[in-house]
């Protein structure tokens, strides 16, 4: 489910020799078996997607408010949705939040799980291990199950969390976390990161160990310290991984909607921590707007275009290739 | 460095291993922990850290509401059904994919990889109004139409490398041998296809008992809940929260889901290697 991509498997499968594989079974001219088996899939696909997207596109310059749900029908406004989305204030600042947040999220993930993929290689086995399973366990955890229990820990009342700052010395009795935006966003912040870490860390440290040793061992031997080993030969060997891991935490980062969610459903203020994704819903299936959320989901996904540009485009080379 | 690491560096990279452990495991423990404390040990400022003296009342509270009952058997049909369609066009997807070049193939791989950048949250207003339109809000139908479309690109990527793991020359000899191509396929590559489908079932599972957005916009009733839902509505009321109930409750969730993956990782790379070996 593309909400849940968070869970991807870090298991890509090899394509081994894709030319051996691939035959030119079809010689025949317009063998028409391949199109009868794609027929179920781009059915499916163009049904729930590929439908939506357009109806999407066709409702976002379509006043659709209360009065369309109770039967009247549909009224072309143009480009009116978007001209009062755009002088919004609120969308932009909605807008600015979502991306902040991405960018927080994504370069925290990105540190703190490449640098757990390079400690990892010095680790004893036992402890390296131990690491795993911990990394494992959370990064199997359903999303909504993660969401629920760190809300328990960040409880006001019963909390550990609170628990162990006032252990500490610091005054956090009865401390509500999810009452201010920015406080708010460190609990979905830590939420997030928490649980996307793991796919980075194993994904980094697959890649490394693909690292010839001696490389290494030459540089070593000719003076060169930890760190410009690290700059120098570590992070660009592995640098097509890093890009490709990186930017999709940035994608992933960006729609985030099930964490802000149910956090804003367990008791913070929506309009003080909406990003792109919850707003869209509470225009739209909340408030009956269907026009004006459209063309939010419309700027939302041009968004995302514009920013996985990049990524999309190295993939096509990619496959262009295969 | 990565194969004899001096002592001082071995001993902090251990120290940040095992912090790493805590910080990961421990949220995943609190649950499990927390789901048999009883109601006086949850709500006492103190926390207990270890479950002693604790029971299962707390599943057996979340058995008994009907709530729990209803959303369990809508998840079981819903994530059922997503995986039996999906399978079945993917499949047959990832069989034209990999053994059949064809105008257009390129083209639709591509579309794949490019539909999983769609953010779900950028379609699931038109989705909800075609669902409205048809009738099939509220229903496992519905919800399966747009999971399946959900899990489909996935689900045709990963079989594809599945496929094209078992050598087509083998197809080949079987035919020299006298068989028909359906039948080389249906006897060779098929069997051997077995550790793939397996490991995308699980991981196609995984994605629809877990989906959290569009069940919440495609099923409004609350008798019509799947688990994810029903646990995020059980916290919103913040009085007098059960948060024993609720920890019981994620842990029934989250546990099969936990097993799954740590099996299917390992299942996902034999599978993988096999494939590659018998090459």
């Amino acid at each position: 489910m593309s909400t849940e991509t968070e869970h991807r498997p870090g298991v890509r499968p090899a394509r081994p020799r894709e030319e051996a594989t691939v035959r030119p079974t079809a010689p025949r001219h317009r063998d028409p078996l391949p199109y009868v088996l794609l027929a179920p899939a781009v059915l499916a696909l163009a049904l729930a997607l590929g439908y939506p997207l357009v109806r999407q596109l066709v409702l976002s310059f379509q006043e659709f408010g209360l009065a369309q749900q109770f039967g009247r029908a549909p009224e072309w406004v143009g480009l009116d949705n978007y001209r009062a989305l755009l002088t919004d204030a609120y969308l932009w600042r909605v807008t600015g939040r979502t991306i902040a947040f991405c960018l927080v999220n994504a370069t925290l993930t990105m540190l703190l799980g490449v640098g757990l993929a390079l400690v990892m290689r010095s680790m004893s086995r036992g402890v390296r291990l131990l690491a795993q399973t911990g990394l494992l366990l959370a990064w199997a955890m359903p999303v909504v199950a993660s969401l629920t229990v760190w809300q328990w820990l960040f409880d006001t009342q019963y909390g550990v969390v609170n628990y162990l700052l006032t252990a500490l010395g610091a005054d956090y009795e009865g401390h509500g976390w999810l009452l201010r935006p920015l406080s708010f966003f460190f609990v979905a912040t830590v939420v997030v990161v928490w649980m996307s870490v793991p796919f980075v860390a194993f994904t980094v440290y697959a890649a490394l160990t693909q690292l010839p040793e001696e490389l290494e061992e030459a540089a070593e031997i000719d003076g060169a310290t930890a760190w410009q080993r690290l700059t120098s030969i570590i992070l660009p060997t592995v640098r097509p991984v890093l890009l490709v891991v990186a930017l999709l935490q940035v994608i992933w980062d960006l729609r985030v909607f099930t964490q802000v969610y149910i956090l804003q459903e367990a008791g913070g203020s929506a309009r003080g921590t909406n990003l792109l994704g919850t707003y869209i819903y509470r225009l739209g299936i909340g408030g009956g707007d269907f026009g004006t959320s459209a063309a939010v989901a419309v700027f939302m996904l041009a968004l995302t275009v514009v920013l996985t540009a990049p990524y999309v485009r190295a993939m096509l080379r990619q496959e262009r290739q295969a | 460095m990565s194969s004899t690491p001096s002592r001082p560096v071995r001993w902090a990279a251990n120290t940040v291993g095992v912090v790493a452990f805590v910080l990961a495991a421990f949220p995943v423990y609190w649950m499990v922990n927390s789901s048999f404390l009883d109601r006086n040990q949850i709500r006492n400022p103190v926390p207990t850290w270890v479950p002693f003296g604790g029971d299962l009342d707390n599943f057996r509270t979340v058995f008994e509401t009907d709530q729990f009952v209803s959303a369990m058997r809508t998840s079981l049909m819903v994530t059922g059904l997503t995986l039996v369609v999906a399978l079945t066009f993917a499949f047959v997807a990832a069989v034209a994919v990999s053994r059949f070049r064809f105008r257009g193939r390129i083209s639709f791989v591509v579309t794949l990889l490019v539909i999983q950048m769609i953010p779900a949250e950028g379609l699931f207003i038109s989705q909800y109004k075609m669902l409205e339109a048809t009738d099939l809000l509220n229903t496992v139908v519905g919800l399966t139409v747009v999971y399946v479309a959900g899990v489909l690109p996935f689900t045709i990527w990963t079989l594809r490398g599945f496929v094209e793991g078992v050598p087509y020359e083998l197809e080949e000899a079987a035919m020299m041998d006298g068989c028909t191509r359906t039948q080389a396929f249906f006897r060779i590559t098929f069997p051997l296809l077995a550790p793939g489908l397996v490991a995308t079932g699980v991981f196609g599972f995984i994605q629809a008992w877990n989906e959290f957005t569009l069940a919440l916009v495609v099923m409004t009733r609350e008798d019509h809940r799947t688990l994810p839902l029903w646990l995020s509505t059980f916290t919103d009321v913040n009085r007098g929260t059960d948060w024993g109930g609720i920890m019981a409750g994620s842990t029934l969730i989250a546990v099969p889901v936990i097993v799954f993956f740590l099996v299917v990782q390992g299942r996902m790379a034999s599978g993988l290697t096999a494939g590659a070996v018998k090459g």
